[in-house]
């Protein structure tokens, strides 16, 4: 990697762990706690920024792949399958370690999906679901792109409140721990759970996973993928021109994108112990569109600022009641007067200053 | 190495192209001219896999490539550009050339994101091919600046140069004299015939009569969507067919 992005990494690993001690010695681990939150849903963000600013196509559709990834994954976790412990397929995934055994509060048996294959598996639907989806949706161009994968961000938000499987307007609760590493050679045991003994230790699995997402999304970009990707952005005629599949690239990248979003939705859910409906709402999908706009669309560092400061703030309610709207009006005002980002605007204003005084 | 029989485009009720065909032998610089509206870009736009013609067939290098995508015909080795520049918003001059390396390097996705020593070793080798074809093309010094900045002559380097970097067989010209002085013109004139010199065969399309007739070895002239005459530089200034549309028959201009 070049030292032009190892430098702001650095920064950005430093203030993590800054963040943390200074929250410790203060006494404030509390706000870990949104900061945990604030970073998976910036995971989501990133993915979709290089969809929507390199690759230059839109979607209000996220929310959906955030909630397959979250919906899956608590699903299967919670749902008892003892009643189908006798079936074939059962034993079988039983028989390669897949199940795990287990007692609900008055006693009764459990069995239910490790976390793990949950996990894979509700990745490997979002992918799926991506790319059937992508393949005739990336067709469309602007206006009817958006609409198409809004009205699959509004499917998906349906499927969960009509289903019982996925516990329809209750969504799903008591999402076990995600056991990602067990306890080896007397380290601890590493896993994604809400318990307040386990602050410290998921934020640093969420912002390592943040970070993680960060140095690979970085490194895309700047590689042979990423300059085809941006070729895209400035002109499909051109690109295809020289030799570059754009409709297999656009769908790659959708792909991407959509497992950012699931992973960050799995993660999440098991973090927060539960799922809801909301997640998979429209304007859950608007918001980060909006987060995407308001970092600079294709500014990748801009998008992860903006991302986890405006979702810290709405997670500490500073929004109150009007959450939504502040990220609809966001939404607005980002595109009428800084259509390169909030942190563009500064330059800018200083560029045109410098021009004055010298003119 | 690539042969039109009998191409055809229709548009509603306009034939932009009416049953053209002609043969490009490799290793020539051919040149399409015509008055404007004679459909000369349709033709280039057919040939390259933007437009799928109504009739007829394209064969390159012994392979029929009408219908395909332009992307799978570049891959085949035919690369352009265009009349009116496209280049990529945000990419330095170098960076637009090097997106040029895509069908001659492998990095995919994973690559891309974790970068092991493999995809590197590529990175520099497509970053050095890139930088050699600026130099070649005299504009080396603007490597790092953003390409849709440059001058107008310039931004046509650049667009050449990333044509070069797909190594084509074939180079498609869409008017590369377009909006240039007589000064970039000529020097446009001696880099085409440069071209020619690697082994590439070049196929132009180009208003400009004075580039056309310097570097062509053979001339195509369509008039409405027809051909109405094939030959060598001189054979054409002669055609009467085609003096007449270029200049009308006016007896006292014919006299």
């Amino acid at each position: 990697m070049k030292s032009s992005k190892v430098f702001p990494l650095c920064i950005l690993i430093g203030l993590v762990i800054g963040v943390q001690v200074v929250t410790q010695l203060t006494d404030k681990t509390f706000y870990l706690t949104q900061l945990t939150m604030a970073a998976y849903y910036t995971l989501v963000v990133i993915g979709l920024s290089v969809l929507m600013g390199y690759a230059g196509q839109i979607s209000i559709g996220h929310a959906g792949f955030f909630a397959i990834g979250g919906y899956l994954s608590a699903a299967l976790t919670t749902h008892n399958l003892v009643s189908l412990q006798t079936h074939p397929f059962i034993q079988a995934l039983g028989s390669m370690g897949m199940l795990i055994p287990g007692q609900d509060l008055y006693g009764e048996q459990l069995l239910t999906v490790a976390p793990w294959p949950a996990c894979l598996f509700a990745l490997a639907v979002a992918a799926v679901v991506a790319l059937v989806l992508g393949v005739p949706v990336l067709k469309l161009k602007g206006h009817y792109l958006a609409m198409a994968t809004l009205g699959f961000g509004i499917i998906i938000f349906r499927i969960g409140l009509a289903t019982e499987f996925f516990g329809e307007a209750d969504g799903i609760s008591e999402v076990p721990a995600f056991v990602l590493l067990p306890s080896l050679a007397g380290l601890p045991a590493l896993s994604v759970s809400g318990d307040f003994g386990h602050r410290i230790e998921n934020y640093y699995i969420a912002w390592g996973l943040l970070v993680l997402g960060m140095v690979l999304l970085l490194n895309l970009i700047d590689s042979r993928t990423g300059r085809a990707l941006r070729s895209i952005h400035g002109s499909e005629e051109a690109a295809e021109a020289i030799g570059i599949n754009t409709a297999r690239l656009k769908l790659a990248v959708f792909v991407l994108s959509a497992v950012f979003a699931a992973i960050a939705g799995v993660f999440l859910t098991h973090y927060n112990g539960g799922i809801g409906p909301s997640e998979a709402s429209v304007m859950k999908s608007v918001r980060y569109v909006a987060l995407v706009a308001v970092g600079g669309m294709a500014n990748l560092w801009g998008v992860l600022i903006m991302g986890v400061t405006l979702t810290f703030l709405s997670l500490r309610g500073v929004f109150g009641s009007y959450d939504d709207a502040v990220f609809g009006t966001i939404l607005i005002l980002v595109m009428l007067f800084a259509p390169d980002g909030i942190l563009s605007i500064r330059g800018k204003a200083l560029l045109a200053r410098f021009k004055k005084e010298n003119a | 190495m690539l042969e039109l029989t009998s191409v055809r485009k229709q548009f509603g009720g306009l034939r932009a192209v009416d049953d053209v065909s002609f043969s490009v032998q490799e290793g020539v610089i051919k040149a399409v001219i015509g008055p404007n509206g004679a459909g000369k870009t349709t033709l280039f736009n057919l040939i390259a896999g933007n437009l799928d013609p109504t009739a007829g067939t394209i064969s390159f290098l012994g392979r029929e490539i009408q219908g395909k995508k332009p992307h799978q015909i570049a891959g085949y080795g035919m690369s352009r550009t265009f009349q009116n520049i496209k280049l990529f918003h945000g990419m330095t001059a170098l960076e637009s050339v090097m997106v040029g390396r895509h069908i001659q390097s492998r990095a995919g996705f994973l690559a891309g994101m974790f970068h092991p020593p493999s995809s590197r070793r590529e990175e520099k080798a497509i970053r050095d091919k890139a930088y050699e074809l600026l130099e070649l093309l005299d504009i080396a010094e603007f490597a790092d600046v953003e390409a849709t900045s440059l001058a107008f002559g310039q931004q046509r380097a650049v667009e050449m140069a990333r044509a070069l970097a797909t190594e084509p067989r074939l180079l498609l010209l869409d008017e590369p004299a377009a909006g240039l002085n007589i000064y970039e013109t000529a020097e446009v004139a001696r880099l085409i015939t440069r071209i020619r010199a690697m082994g590439i065969t070049v196929l132009l399309v180009e208003h400009d009569m004075s580039l056309v007739m310097d570097i062509s070895d053979e001339i195509v002239v369509l008039s409405f969507g027809s051909k109405i005459a094939e030959g060598e530089p001189l054979a054409i200034q002669q055609n009467p067919e085609v003096i007449k549309i270029y200049l009308g028959e006016d007896e006292e201009i014919a006299a």
